[in-house]
């Protein structure tokens, strides 16, 4: 089994020290900092796990928002009904349900239908919550008053992309990780491999889902207050698009190398220039798809292509040597 | 010969809005057997292929393997009945390596292989397509043939008992289409069923025990090679009436 080997313990082992030691940042930073790295935590969750789906099969979703603000609602509804990690566990089997309906009816759809469809989606599911609120429990927003920390967050959120990570780790080294890299490669030619390519999409995109709900339902205490908009604010899933693209989606730490700038950039444009952060966010979306197409991972691929190129051919050139002193 | 019969197709019918590529098809192989699928460009050879493979769905009619009635079934589904394939455009996995291509074919058939055990076995089907060499080589940066040979050995992997090969010896030179032609008799030779769409006349002839020739979406022909291309109807339409 390839889960005993030295290539598969030395990155989880370096993976789980960096985590631990992680751990320890309540104890060293004040909460302005703390905040931030919740933040920046978050997000990488969200660009990771959005990454997982759509970097392999680049099917673009802008449907995260609408995970996150199921797992965010979940919370505001059952918070205070039940324990914590039993809300949780609800938030789960709500975004995973959702997930799967949304998968099986539109990873049919190909290109810019899929796209128009998860961002409709955003609003539709925010419609429908309103809709909802004002008609059956007659009030708009709810409040969130639970007894969790910042430093609580924090931590639930690490150990979420602790496991994320482990997840796509692993994920990238099963027979079912590689259908989806074939997908992207080649639908068609997955087809007559054998894949049943709707199934490998669907379980992804769930478990893709499954991620981005949890995170949405850890941070939601974060808010004491929380409204259809508030949790279904479409700029979200445009924000984790950005940072994804930036670092690199085929790569599983390639979203990382995004959310960290970006998440700094964004805090400081919020609160340099409030009134203006969505011209700045549009801004920012254009210089990355223009200047960097593949996202820093591509860049770094790049420069060392050339490189390899020419071994390749060196050893081209030495196979033909070969084969005439043969 | 064996004269078992490994695939029948009967009463194909597909057209796409007004047109209709395919009329009424109806032909059998045998097992063992190498049919070449002939005619005139746009004659729905391909589109035969593609039914037959699950990459289209047939309006009407029938496809049968080893007695199992596959018509409509998604391409999936059908791999595992046994039947591979390889495109008219050649296409391979570009960004993945030799191995990788052919760990595709190995990871998902119906017995499949994965870890060391698809490893050791995508590195003996390179050996005997002749990419040993290229193993590690991303499959986009392979010359033309080399890609060709790689696509067959995709669809070797999948262990079927009937291959179709859409124009697999289209645009290869002289040498390459010898050996082309040396590999496809090899897995005759051990035993493999081949449906093979071809416009290399010397291919045809030294490769395939019986043709059938559409045009216009329908079989005009079926017999052995020298039958069927000295028939009056199939030199009309491939050269028009004044010539017949």
């Amino acid at each position: 089994m390839s889960i005993l080997k030295p290539d598969f313990i030395k990155p989880v082992a370096i993976g789980a020290v960096i985590f631990a030691a992680l751990a320890f940042l309540p104890s060293l930073v004040d909460s302005y900092y703390m905040s931030l790295a919740i933040s920046v935590v978050s997000f990488a969750v969200l660009a990771t796990a959005w990454s997982m789906f759509s970097g392999p099969t680049r099917y673009i979703s802008l449907a995260t928002v609408v995970f996150f603000g199921i797992g965010a609602y979940t919370v505001a509804v059952l918070g205070e009904v039940l324990a914590f990690p039993l809300v949780l566990l609800c938030a789960g089997l709500a975004g995973t349900v959702v997930a799967l309906l949304v998968g099986f009816s539109t990873l049919r759809l190909a290109g810019v239908y899929f796209v128009i469809f998860t961002f409709g989606l955003t609003e539709l599911v925010r419609q429908v919550v309103s809709w909802y609120e004002v008609n059956v429990t007659r009030e708009m927003g709810r409040y969130v008053f639970l007894d969790i920390t910042q430093n609580d967050i924090y931590w639930q959120l690490l150990a979420l992309f602790a496991v994320l990570l482990l997840t796509g780790f692993v994920l990238g080294r099963s027979r079912l990780g590689f259908a989806l890299r074939i997908i992207g490669e080649d639908e068609t030619v997955a087809k007559h491999c054998g894949i049943d390519v709707t199934r490998v999409k669907v379980a992804l995109f769930v478990l893709s889902a499954l991620f981005m709900t949890l995170t949405g339902a850890i941070i939601a205490p974060r808010w004491t207050y929380i409204d259809p908009v508030i949790a279904f604010n479409p700029m979200l899933s445009f924000q984790v698009v950005i940072m994804a693209l930036l670092g690199g989606p085929r790569r599983l730490l390639g979203p990382l190398l995004g959310v960290i700038p970006l998440t700094l950039l964004f805090e400081v444009l919020t609160a340099s220039f409030p009134n203006h952060f969505s011209i700045l966010l549009g801004c920012v979306f254009m210089v990355i798809v223009y200047l960097l197409p593949g996202g820093v991972v591509g860049l770094y691929e790049k420069y060392r292509a050339p490189k390899k190129r020419t071994l390749s051919t060196d050893t081209e050139t030495t196979r033909k040597s070969e084969e005439k002193t043969a | 010969m064996n004269t078992e019969i490994l695939l029948s197709i009967s009463g194909l019918h597909k057209a796409f809005g007004g047109l209709i590529a395919v009329n009424q098809m109806q032909f059998d192989v045998h097992a063992g057997e190498i049919v070449g699928l002939l005619g005139p460009n746009g004659s729905g050879k391909t589109t035969v292929m593609n039914l037959i493979s699950g990459a289209l769905s047939p309006d009407e009619g029938k496809v049968v393997i080893g007695g199992k009635n596959i018509t409509s079934l998604p391409a999936h589904k059908i791999s595992h009945s046994g039947i591979a394939r390889t495109f008219q455009l050649v296409r391979v996995l570009p960004d993945l390596d030799c191995v990788e291509n052919i760990e595709a074919g190995l990871a998902y058939r119906t017995n499949p292989l994965w870890g060391d055990a698809a490893h050791k076995a995508a590195l003996e089907l390179l050996d005997r397509i002749g990419l040993a060499k290229q193993a590690h080589i991303p499959a986009g940066d392979l010359t033309y043939i080399d890609q060709k040979r790689l696509e067959l050995g995709r669809a070797l992997a999948l262990q079927p008992k009937l291959l179709l090969l859409d124009e697999w010896l289209a645009g290869l030179n002289p040498s390459e289409l010898q050996d082309g032609i040396a590999l496809v008799r090899k897995l005759k030779d051990e035993g493999l069923t081949i449906i093979m769409v071809e416009h290399v006349m010397d291919a045809i002839r030294s490769l395939c025990d019986r043709c059938v020739v559409m045009n216009a979406g329908t079989k005009i022909a079926d017999g052995t090679p020298d039958e069927v291309l000295s028939d009056p109807e199939v030199v009309r339409a491939y050269l028009g009436d004044s010539h017949a």
